[in-house]
C-alpha cells in the first residue's frame, strides 16, 4: 500500500510539473492566441451572419434570416461553390453509414421495448431461451451503442471532415468497405448473443472473433479522415475536427484493450470492464456527438462559438477527466478504494470541461433561440447540447460516494445512461442527419411536419422514459438501503 | 499536420496514463489471479458448466456479486454476506459483479439457499417460491418426462403451481444449480474492506 501512495505523490507531482511545462509552452507559442478567428474558420469570407438550415423549407428560412438580424456581406461565392462539391463527396460512404445506422436505430428499439415489457411482464416469451431478457436486454445495448450510435456518428463525422478540411473527401470508399465488415461484425454479433455465445461483459458482450470485424471495419472507416487531413485547405483546425481525430485515436485503444479475452480475471477484469464501458460513452460517443454540436450551432445560426479558447480547454479536460472515471461504477465493490477515489473525483472534475463546452453550445444561442422556431435541425441540436450539461452534472453528482450508494445498483443509473446516449447524442445525431442529408442529395424534405411529428414523439418519449425511471429509480435505492423494508419491496 | 499529430499523440498518452491510474496500478495491487482468498475453493467441473449458462442467460444484468460494507448498506443484513474482497473472485472469468440489483445479490445464493429442490423449482416458476417476484420464468431448461431413469432430476412444484404433467431437469438447469449452491464466500478473510474508518466497525452492523 505504501508503495501505490509514494508511486501517486510522485505521479502527481510529475504531472502537475508536466501540466504547468505545457500550459507555459502553449501560451509562449500562442497555442491559445488564435482566439474568435478561429471559430470563424467554418465560414466561408463573409458568410457569418447567414442562415444555413437545409432543413428548413425556403420560406421560413427567409424569416429566419430575418429574425436572427444580423448584417452579412456578400459571401465568398468561389468557396461556396467548392462547398457545394465537397458537400456531395461523401455522398456514398455518408449515406451508408447514416442508412445502416437507421436500420439498428429501429432493431435496438424493438429489442429495447422487448425487454422493457419483460420486466413487467416477466412470463411473457419465456418459451425460448433466446428471448430471455438477460438475452434481449444486451442485444438491445449492444444494438444501439454499436449499431445506431456509432455508425450514425461515423456517418456525420465523415460529411463534416470535407466541410472541416474545407476539400473534398479522400478515399471515401475506404469508408464505405468499412461499414460493410462493421455491419457484418454488427449481425454475428448480435446473433451470438441472441444465441447464448455472449463473452459475459457489460458492453463488450460480442464475442471477441467478431470484435475483429468491428476493429478492421473502423480502422478502415478512419482511413478517409486522415487521407483528406493531409489535403486539408484550411489553416486552423476547427474544435469539430479535435473531437474526431482523438475519438479515432481512442475508440481503437479501448475496444482492442478491452476485448483481448483472458487478460485479466476476477476483480481486475472488472476494473478494466469499466474503465472500457464509460470510456466508450465518454471518449467515442461524447466527442462524435460534441463534435457535430460544435459545427452545427453556429453555422446554423451563422454565428461563431462564443469563446473558441474555451472550447480548446473544455477538450483537453474532457480528455484528461473523463478517462479517469470508470471506475464510480464500482463504489462499495471489492476494488482498491484509492482507485474508486480517483475515479470519483474526476467525474466530479467533469463539471469544467461542460462548463466550457455549456458556455460556448448555450451562450452563442443566446438572442438566438427564436430560430428554434423554424429549424428543426436547430431544435434536436441545441436540445441535445442542453441535455449533455443536464446529464453531465447529473453523473458527477451521481458519482459522489452519498449519492451513488442510493443509485447504484437501481434503474436510476439506466435512465441516466438514456439520458446521455438517447437526450444528448442521439438528438445531435437526429438534428445533423436532418441537416446532411438535403445537403448531400441536393434535395427538401418533403415533409416539414413530419420531422416536427418526430421531435415532439422523441421529446415526451424521453420524458415518459426519464422522469418516471429516475424518481422510481431513486425510491429503489432508498427502499434497498431500508434494513426495515424486504428486498422485494424495493423491486415491486 | 503538426498540429493534428500532436493531439493524436497527446490523446493516446492521456489514455495511457489513466489506464495506468485506474487499471494497472489497481490490479498490481489486488493480483486477483494470483492471490486467492485462503477459504476459496475452484469451482466444480459442472458448477464451471452451470456458471457459463449464468452468463448466456445473461443473470448478471439483474444479479450482482458484491455485498457491499455495512457501513455503507444494509447487505449484511438482508443475508447477502460479508463485504467481498478481491480473493474471493481469483476463479471467476468473466468477472460477474454485476451492475443492477433488480434481483438480490448472488454471491452467497448456495450458502443461504443450498436446497437443488428450491433453485429448480425457482428457474422454472419463480412466482411459485417467491410471491412477487419479477424473475423471468426459465421453462426452457425443463423438459416433460417420458420415463424415468435414475440419473434424472423431477422437478417438484407446489400443487398450485404444477402443469399437471411431470417435468424433469435439463443438464442446463442441473449444471446452472451446482453454480449457484458453489456460490459461498462465507468463510472469514483476514482484510475486510472499511469504507471510513470511523463508521462503525464491520462485526457490529452484522446480525
Amino acid at each position: 500500500m505504501s508503495l501505490s501512495i509514494a508511486f501517486l505523490l510522485a505521479m502527481t507531482f510529475l504531472i502537475s510539473v508536466g501540466g504547468l511545462a505545457l500550459l507555459v509552452w502553449a501560451l509562449a507559442n500562442d497555442q491559445f492566441g488564435m482566439g474568435q478567428q478561429a471559430a470563424e474558420t467554418i465560414f466561408a469570407p463573409g458568410e457569418v451572419g447567414e442562415v444555413e438550415d437545409p432543413a428548413t423549407p425556403s420560406a421560413a428560412r427567409a424569416v429566419m434570416q430575418n429574425a436572427r438580424k444580423a448584417a452579412h456581406q456578400a459571401s465568398d461565392s468561389e468557396e461556396l461553390f467548392e462547398r457545394t462539391i465537397a458537400d456531395q463527396s461523401s455522398r456514398m460512404p455518408v449515406l451508408f453509414w447514416l442508412s445502416s445506422s437507421m436500420v439498428w436505430l429501429l432493431l435496438g428499439s424493438v429489442f429495447g421495448v422487448i425487454a422493457s415489457i419483460k420486466l413487467h411482464l416477466p412470463d411473457w416469451l419465456v418459451q425460448e431461451a433466446v428471448l430471455t431478457f438477460g438475452r434481449i436486454r444486451p442485444a438491445h445495448l449492444n444494438v444501439v451503442a454499436y449499431g445506431w450510435a456509432s455508425m450514425a456518428g461515423v456517418g456525420v463525422g465523415l460529411w463534416l471532415i470535407p466541410r472541416l478540411f474545407k476539400t473534398a473527401l479522400v478515399g471515401g470508399h475506404y469508408a464505405i468497405a468499412g461499414g460493410l465488415i462493421w455491419n457484418a461484425g454488427l449481425i454475428f454479433g448480435t446473433a451470438a448473443i441472441l444465441a447464448g455465445l455472449s463473452d459475459g461483459l457489460e458492453w463488450l458482450e460480442f464475442p471477441w472473433q467478431t470484435d475483429i470485424a468491428l476493429v478492421i471495419g473502423g480502422a478502415l472507416a478512419a482511413v478517409p479522415l486522415i487521407l483528406t487531413l493531409i489535403k486539408k485547405r484550411v489553416g486552423h483546425l476547427y474544435v469539430s475536427a479535435w473531437y474526431l481525430i482523438a475519438a479515432l485515436v481512442w475508440f481503437p485503444m479501448l475496444f482492442v484493450t478491452a476485448n483481448i479475452p483472458n487478460l485479466f480475471v476476477g476483480v481486475d477484469q472488472a476494473m478494466l470492464n469499466w474503465w472500457f464501458a464509460h470510456n466508450v460513452l465518454g471518449l467515442w460517443m461524447t466527442p462524435l456527438g460534441l463534435a457535430a454540436a460544435y459545427y452545427f450551432i453556429p453555422k446554423i445560426i451563422g454565428k461563431p462559438i462564443r469563446s473558441y479558447g474555451l472550447s480548446l480547454i473544455g477538450f483537453w479536460a474532457l480528455a484528461l477527466f473523463y478517462s479517469q472515471v470508470g471506475l464510480h461504477h464500482l463504489i462499495g465493490g471489492p476494488v482498491p478504494t484509492w482507485a474508486v477515489t480517483i475515479s470519483i473525483v474526476h467525474s466530479v472534475m467533469m463539471v469544467i470541461p461542460v462548463i466550457a463546452v455549456a458556455v460556448n453550445h448555450h451562450m452563442t444561442m443566446l438572442g438566438s433561440f427564436r430560430l428554434m422556431l423554424y429549424s428543426p435541425t436547430l431544435r434536436f441540436v441545441v436540445l441535445g447540447a442542453m441535455m449533455y450539461t443536464f446529464a453531465s452534472v447529473q453523473g458527477s453528482m451521481e458519482a459522489l460516494r452519498s449519492v451513488n450508494t442510493i443509485t447504484h445498483f437501481t434503474h436510476y443509473t439506466v435512465a441516466h445512461a438514456h439520458m446521455g446516449l438517447y437526450g444528448f447524442l442521439s438528438f445531435v445525431l437526429f438534428g445533423s442527419v436532418y441537416f446532411i442529408l438535403p445537403r448531400l442529395l441536393d434535395w427538401e424534405w418533403p415533409h416539414a411536419w413530419a420531422i416536427s411529428l418526430h421531435f415532439w414523439l422523441v421529446f415526451v418519449g424521453w420524458g415518459i422514459y426519464f422522469w418516471p425511471l429516475t424518481l422510481g429509480g431513486w425510491l429503489q435505492g432508498l427502499a434497498m438501503l431500508d434494513p426495515a423494508r424486504s428486498f422485494m419491496e424495493s423491486v415491486s | 499536420m503538426t498540429r493534428a499529430i500532436g493531439i493524436i499523440a497527446a490523446a493516446a498518452i492521456i489514455l495511457l496514463f489513466a489506464t495506468l491510474m485506474i487499471v494497472i496500478m489497481p490490479s498490481m495491487q489486488t493480483q486477483s489471479r494470483s492471490h486467492p482468498s485462503e477459504g476459496l475453493k475452484p469451482y466444480s467441473e459442472q458448477a464451471l458448466r452451470g456458471r457459463a449458462v449464468y452468463v448466456s442467460l445473461g443473470c448478471v444484468y439483474c444479479h450482482s456479486q458484491q455485498p457491499r460494507d455495512p457501513a455503507q448498506a444494509p447487505d449484511g443484513i438482508r443475508g447477502w454476506g460479508r463485504p467481498s474482497v478481491p480473493g474471493d473472485y481469483s476463479y471467476d472469468n468473466p468477472h460477474l459483479l454485476g451492475s443492477m440489483r433488480t434481483g438480490p445479490d448472488l454471491l452467497n445464493i448456495g450458502a443461504r439457499q443450498p436446497s437443488v429442490d428450491w433453485h429448480l423449482a425457482h428457474l422454472y416458476n419463480p412466482r411459485a417460491m417467491v410471491p412477487g417476484s419479477t424473475m423471468p420464468a426459465y421453462p426452457f431448461l425443463f423438459e416433460v418426462m417420458e420415463e424415468k431413469s435414475a440419473s434424472d432430476v423431477e422437478l417438484k412444484l407446489p400443487e398450485a403451481f404444477s402443469p399437471g404433467h411431470r417435468l424433469i431437469a435439463k443438464p442446463d438447469a442441473l449444471d446452472l444449480v451446482q453454480y449457484l449452491r458453489e456460490l459461498d464466500r462465507t468463510y472469514s478473510v483476514k482484510v475486510i474492506p472499511t469504507l471510513d474508518k470511523s463508521a462503525p466497525a464491520a462485526t457490529e452492523a452484522q446480525p
